[in-house]
């Protein structure tokens, strides 16, 4: 399992409920579901990976995270995940106004365009950015909204949403975000890991 | 009446009160079994047929000596493993292979009843159905599972008996017969009324079966199972056994064979009457309704465990009407998963080999009795 699964797993009490928003193979939901007897929904756009958290037995709704969210009535779960989907949204902030409305709090998970290696590459190279997060090609990449962990937190700031706990992750080194050391964050972490409240 | 002896019968004696407010009694309701009940009677799964099906949901159909509806479903090491798993199925009631119908005699008066049997419902189909829990001894089935008017009965039996399913598989449903499914069934109908052997539905006294109008009640509805790629992929415009049209009205297409063919085999084995009463049951099905419009109202107290499925190339029970049941049980925080499976089958689809689909349904029900 992902090092950003375990630390957005460890933001989240025993027996909760949660929505997982662009779940995949339902790797961390069944994690949540074994290890912290969490009642987990997934939702996911791809036929095959629905069919591997069915295969899993995991409850898991087809579908998109743009428009199938305003099915669940508000504050339908106690945490809302996000994991570096946030990015590939037509529209970001819609999406996380739905999440913020669904569950009570959100965790979101943000590769960070303010990276030193993304920096460096395309100060030195003159061609778009591709590292472990972000392995695409300018032409076929799903992202059409790169943001940097500064620019995350300064949209929460803006829009009021109260940030609970920001991380930094590199590798699987995990550190707190505060105000005094973002700058150093947003040039060391290549994801960022985000707990918010409206 | 079909009275063969590989047919089961229970004979209800609790009343049952139809929603057209008629009461029945002591009324046959044909079944068959697959697998076998364990001892902690947790392994059962209710089958719920649709329109021209039967209790013979797979093995070789006794009477019609072909294939069970849900053979690629059903069976031993298949989606739902009769190894595994108790599977009863019924005749729904309004049919004609063995439950109480329209081929029955009134008691009262010793005639067939023809369209004197009472327009019955899907909710009175249900509530018949029920009554194999307590002959088996079945307190809370493991599923319940059915696709098309199969689906509908699911949806209907979740909503009327929530403590008495585990699970719950709708497949390619509804849960209101929209104006579209209304029309093309009320085409059905004419075609069956507008053929003189029926004579208003007394055709078993003259031993004469309005078989033309069954026919084509079966090539309309037939076109509306299956995808219009899926037909042109099949069919196309390739001719039936000749080299160039024939100027004529003979079935030049190899289409209007097959649509011919299909309603020639289809009246040998169904009654016209019973098409017309199950047809009006799909039609008067608006699960919400009682509910004044609040689908999820329906399913208030259920903590069933759903798996919705629907097929892309349906049109019949398009993605959208499934999806809606998903949306009014999320609206609930009810469990439910949904999948729409890929097929350019079409409605038809439940019942074909489609991978994808049988093996969502094997794994839907092989985790959720692990939780047992």
């Amino acid at each position: 399992m992902k090092y950003e699964f375990k630390v957005i797993a460890d933001l989240i009490e025993k027996d909760k409920r949660v929505l997982d928003v662009g779940c995949s193979d339902g790797t961390l939901m069944k994690f949540l579901k074994d290890n912290k007897n969490i009642n987990i929904r997934g939702l996911e756009i791809s036929k095959d990976q629905v069919q591997k958290c069915i295969a899993k037995g995991l409850t898991v709704i087809e579908g998109n995270a743009e428009k199938d969210l305003k099915q669940f009535p508000d504050k339908a779960f106690d945490y809302v995940i996000l994991s570096q989907t946030l990015q590939a949204f037509l529209n970001p902030e819609l999406v996380i106004n739905e999440l913020l409305r669904v569950g009570k709090k959100a965790i979101l998970t943000i590769p960070n365009f303010g990276y030193w290696k993304v920096r460096l590459h395309l100060l030195t190279k003159g061609t778009m950015p591709i590292t472990k997060t972000l392995p695409d090609e300018w032409y076929n990449t799903p992202n059409l909204h790169m943001c940097t962990i500064k620019d995350f937190v300064n949209f929460t700031n803006s829009r009021n949403f109260k940030l609970f706990k920001s991380l930094a992750l590199n590798d699987q080194n995990v550190s707190l975000i505060s105000n005094t050391n973002l700058g150093i964050k947003n040039l060391f972490a290549d994801l960022g890991i985000f707990l918010i409240e409206k | 009446m079909n009275t063969d002896k590989n047919i089961k019968t229970l004979i209800v004696k609790k009343p049952l009160h139809l929603d057209c407010g008629k009461t029945i009694n002591n009324y046959p309701i044909a079944y068959e079994t697959y697998g076998s009940l364990n001892e902690k009677k947790d392994n059962a799964i209710l089958v719920f047929h649709a329109l021209t099906g039967d209790q013979f949901v797979t093995g070789t159909n006794p009477i019609t000596k072909k294939d069970g509806w849900w053979s690629y479903a059903v069976g031993p090491d298949k989606a739902i493993d009769t190894n595994k798993y108790f599977v009863i199925c019924s005749n729904v009631i309004g049919g004609c292979m063995g439950s109480y119908g329209p081929s029955h005699k009134d008691t009262d008066t010793q005639k067939v009843f023809g369209i004197n049997f009472p327009v019955i419902t899907i909710n009175d189909m249900v509530n018949a159905q029920e009554n194999l829990l307590d002959h088996f001894g079945i307190d809370k089935l493991f599923s319940v599972a059915g696709g098309s008017m199969g689906g509908m009965q699911v949806l209907q039996f979740v909503s009327n008996f929530p403590e008495k399913t585990k699970t719950a598989i709708p497949i390619a449903c509804t849960s209101s017969h929209s104006a579209q499914n209304i029309a093309l069934n009320e085409l059905g109908r004419q075609a069956i009324a507008a053929d003189s052997n029926w004579n208003e539905g007394n055709y078993t006294s003259k031993e004469t079966n309005p078989n033309k109008g069954l026919a084509v009640a079966r090539m309309a509805a037939h076109i509306t199972y299956l995808s219009k790629k899926g037909l042109q992929e099949k069919f196309g415009r390739k001719l039936q056994e000749r080299e160039d049209l024939k100027f004529s009205f003979d079935a030049d297409f190899q289409i209007e064979s097959y649509l011919r063919y299909q309603g020639s085999v289809f009246v040998d084995r169904f009654d016209a009457n019973s098409y017309l009463y199950i047809t009006r049951a799909m039609d008067y099905f608006d699960l919400a309704r009682k509910f004044k419009g609040n689908l999820s109202d329906a399913f208030k107290k259920t903590k069933t465990k759903f798996f919705i499925i629907s097929f892309t190339s349906d049109w019949l029970y398009p993605t959208q009407e499934n999806k809606d049941i998903v949306i009014a049980l999320n609206a609930i925080g009810a469990d439910v998963g949904f999948v729409e499976i890929e097929s350019d089958k079409g409605h038809d689809s439940f019942l074909l080999n489609v991978p994808d689909f049988l093996i969502s349904i094997k794994n839907f029900l092989e985790k959720s009795y692990l939780d047992n």
